[in-house]
């Protein structure tokens, strides 16, 4: 069992800002489409376009703050130990096998992760934050009028709005149960939170709930 | 630590300041405070007629008292006889007609029909004198009755089944000498009495506008804005602003709220981008009829019903005609919700010559034009007034009875209580053809609601329509309303994926748990 630096300090602030951003967004999103009642329709609009522009902030300092780290490199997609990282999970997790990848500052992401999430900034963000910006901009006030953008309808950009946040929730669900795929079931809550994380030592067979030696 | 205070001081403490200053500040509306401003200042009349040497007299003949303002108001003569209040008709191009000469004069309605062979009453609400049949000579300025609109003294009458003249023995030396602008009792006089009785047919137009509070109107309201009619309804050269699409069919000289409000009225820009799709009365009139109860159903096929060889009526506990048998079957409502439309300012009409369609029932008496697409259109309150009407079975027209006559034995149903009679003697005086069998359509009439405007805390909420079920604009097709409109395929596909997803989460943690509990306990056996 050893320590190592994974998460700086920037890149766990986005992580827990987006995380509380995305949980306002998906909560007042879906009291917006009618699915529940809980802050008062006309409050949800006002929170949810309020975290959207927070969101949308956070993403061009994110952007900027990936390139000029040369963190971006980090979801270059990568075709090695892809399979092998699959199978870990349908698998090897179930053994006790060891994690196929070795988690360092300079490769944190799983071969698996990197192409979630090259998929989620490259397609899904945009796609969201577009439809977002649509749907709130379609009309908007200017000199003592309301201009319109042209949308002939509303309903296309709601329909792609709502499917993405639905897909959302299901990225989150995934997500937050693969918290507990580390070392240990709090491992990587602990990195994400400290930037410090645990990990298997060379040749340590101890999967995550293998811990009595802890 | 160190760090810490970096932070605060590099990232949290400008976009403190960055917010605090982007902060929108407390706005007032001026323009509200200007508008109540301007319509504080009292009306001051230009001219006293009480000192008048022409008026210093008595009158005995209504025409000799049109002919006596006509010689001063040279030209307001020709003005009245050319507009619609004289006329009750309009030249007006209808998409599917063409130009069309519509209006009060030739239209139906799903009150009493029509007033065609009725005119000795309906026309009692005719600005002049003596429309009592087709013989009426419209263009003889001395028949205008000037009095109607303009008698400030309040002593004014017409009389029933005059035909538009006086009640006999009034005042008239009190009475020209009072006049000026139209208040609220003058329009009234007719408006609030439409369909028959107060309020039975606008239901936003009644009685109790007359001396209201801010809470049933607040523009009319004596504690709200004090408004006239005209104050709204302005005039030029006799054309006023304003129309009603039971008679009317273009989208031009309507009374807005826009003229005084503008298109960019609220603080919000929320609202203010409403206002392309909703029309200012959907949110602004969340309910109409908040005093009296308007007729919201008339069925007249129930009509002609005798008791003990007697004709008979019922009435509710507040005194509304539940049934008469001159009239049928009534339902009136109170603290009415209205339906609501798309509505672009132009509307058709069902005319008497138009065949029925009963695979489109009920029968639109009009048809109010508009829909989600149309860049003109906006969703508005109407009060939808449903009912049935006589109709000729071999011919698959509407039929107009007639309903009043000084006299028995002349045909009217009022009178009467002959349907057969009625209809032919109608028809007859329409010169159109009746075949002697009839029968009763459902029908439906739109009134859009524009009066009765509630204070601003009692306007619709943004609940009121963005919910998913039973919201006001449930009806509404077209537009995409947030928390109301879904799509079934979505929702199914979103839920499903979440409770895939959640399945397999909690299966895969599960199957871990079990293995995971069997290894630990293995090694102690």
């Amino acid at each position: 069992m050893k320590k190592v630096f994974i998460y700086k300090r920037y890149e766990r602030f986005w992580h827990w800002t987006q995380a509380f951003l995305v949980l306002l967004l998906t909560l007042t999103g879906f009291e917006i489409h009618g699915s529940f009642t809980l802050f008062g329709f006309e409050t949800s609009v006002n929170l949810h376009n309020k975290a959207a522009i927070a969101l949308i902030i956070l993403i061009v300092f994110t952007a900027f703050w990936h390139f000029t780290t040369g963190e971006w490199r980090q979801y270059i997609p990568t075709l090695t130990n892809l399979r092998a990282q699959a199978a870990y999970y349908v698998t090897g997790i179930f053994r006790n096998a060891p994690h196929p990848t070795r988690k360092t500052l300079l490769s944190k992401l799983n071969p698996l992760q990197r192409l979630v999430y090259l998929g989620l900034k490259i397609l899904f963000i945009p796609v969201m934050v577009a439809s977002g910006l649509l749907y709130m901009f379609y009309r908007y006030p200017r000199a003592g009028a309301i201009e319109s953008l042209g949308l002939a309808e509303l309903t296309p950009v709601a329909y792609i709005h709502t499917l993405g946040a639905y897909i959302m929730v299901a990225f989150v669900l995934v997500h937050v149960y693969l918290i507990t795929t580390g070392h240990t079931l709090t491992s990587n809550l602990k990195a994400m939170i400290t930037g410090w994380e645990e990990i298997e030592e060379e040749g340590d067979s101890g999967g995550g709930e293998n811990t009595n030696k802890d | 630590m160190k760090n810490i205070v970096t932070f605060v001081l590099s990232v949290v403490v400008p976009l403190v300041i960055i917010s605090l200053v982007l902060r929108d500040a407390a706005r007032e509306n001026t323009l509200l405070a200007e508008l109540k401003e301007e319509h504080a200042r009292p009306h001051i009349p230009s001219v006293d007629h009480s000192k008048h040497a022409d008026l210093q007299r008595d009158f005995d003949n209504p025409h000799e008292i049109t002919a006596t303002c006509l010689s001063c108001h040279t030209e307001r003569g020709q003005e009245v006889l050319g507009n619609a209040h004289w006329n009750w008709e309009r030249e007006a191009y209808i998409e599917g007609r063409g130009i069309t000469y519509l209006g009060k004069k030739n239209l139906i309605n799903n009150f009493c029909t029509g007033i065609a062979s009725n005119e000795g009453t309906c026309n009692r609400c005719h600005i002049g004198y003596g429309w009592s049949d087709n013989s009426f000579d419209f263009s003889n300025q001395n028949n205008i009755d000037c009095l109607i609109c303009h008698d400030n003294s309040g002593l004014y009458d017409k009389a029933r089944g005059g035909a538009g003249y006086p009640v006999p023995g009034l005042d008239f030396r009190t009475i020209t000498q009072s006049v000026g602008r139209p208040q609220k009792e003058n329009c009234g006089y007719c408006h609030f009495h439409g369909g028959g009785g107060n309020n039975v047919k606008h239901g936003d137009l009644e009685m109790a506008l007359l001396n209201a509070s801010r809470e049933v109107d607040i523009h009319m309201g004596v504690d709200g804005g004090n408004l006239l009619c005209v104050d709204c309804h302005t005039a030029t050269n006799h054309i006023m602003l304003g129309r009603y699409y039971a008679v009317s069919s273009e989208n031009n000289q309507r009374a807005t709220c826009e003229q005084c409000h503008t298109a960019f009225p609220h603080l919000d820009n929320k609202l203010n981008e409403h206002t392309v799709k909703i029309a200012c009365q959907t949110c602004h009139i969340p309910e109409y009829a908040k005093v009296n109860a308007t007729k919201m159903y008339w069925d007249w096929s129930t009509a002609t019903r005798r008791e003990e060889g007697l004709p008979y009526q019922v009435l509710d506990s507040l005194g509304n005609e539940l049934y008469t048998s001159i009239k049928g079957d009534f339902h009136w409502a109170v603290h009415a919700v209205p339906e609501y439309y798309w509505f672009n300012g132009t509307a058709d009409h069902h005319l008497l010559t138009d065949p029925i369609d009963f695979e489109d029932l009920p029968l639109r008496i009009n048809t109010l034009f508009g829909n989600y697409q149309d860049h003109g259109s906006r969703i508005y309150p109407v009060k939808v007034h449903r009912g049935k009407q006589p109709y000729d079975t071999e011919y698959n027209t509407i039929i107009q009875p007639k309903l009043w006559d000084p006299e028995v034995n002349r045909g009217a149903l009022w009178i009467d209580l002959d349907w057969e009679a009625a209809l032919r003697t109608g028809m007859e005086y329409l010169g159109m053809p009746y075949s002697g069998s009839h029968d009763f359509v459902e029908t439906e009439m739109f009134l859009p609601v524009n009066h009765m405007v509630s204070p601003s805390d009692q306007a619709l909420q943004c609940g009121d329509c963005h919910t998913r079920s039973g919201g006001r604009l449930a009806g509404i097709e077209g537009a995409y309303i947030p928390g109301q409109t879904t799509h079934a395929a979505i929702d199914s596909f979103g839920v499903l994926l979440l409770l895939l997803t959640l399945g397999g989460v909690l299966g895969h943690a599960g199957i871990r748990f079990v293995l995971h509990r069997r290894r630990n306990r293995a090694p102690a056996q």
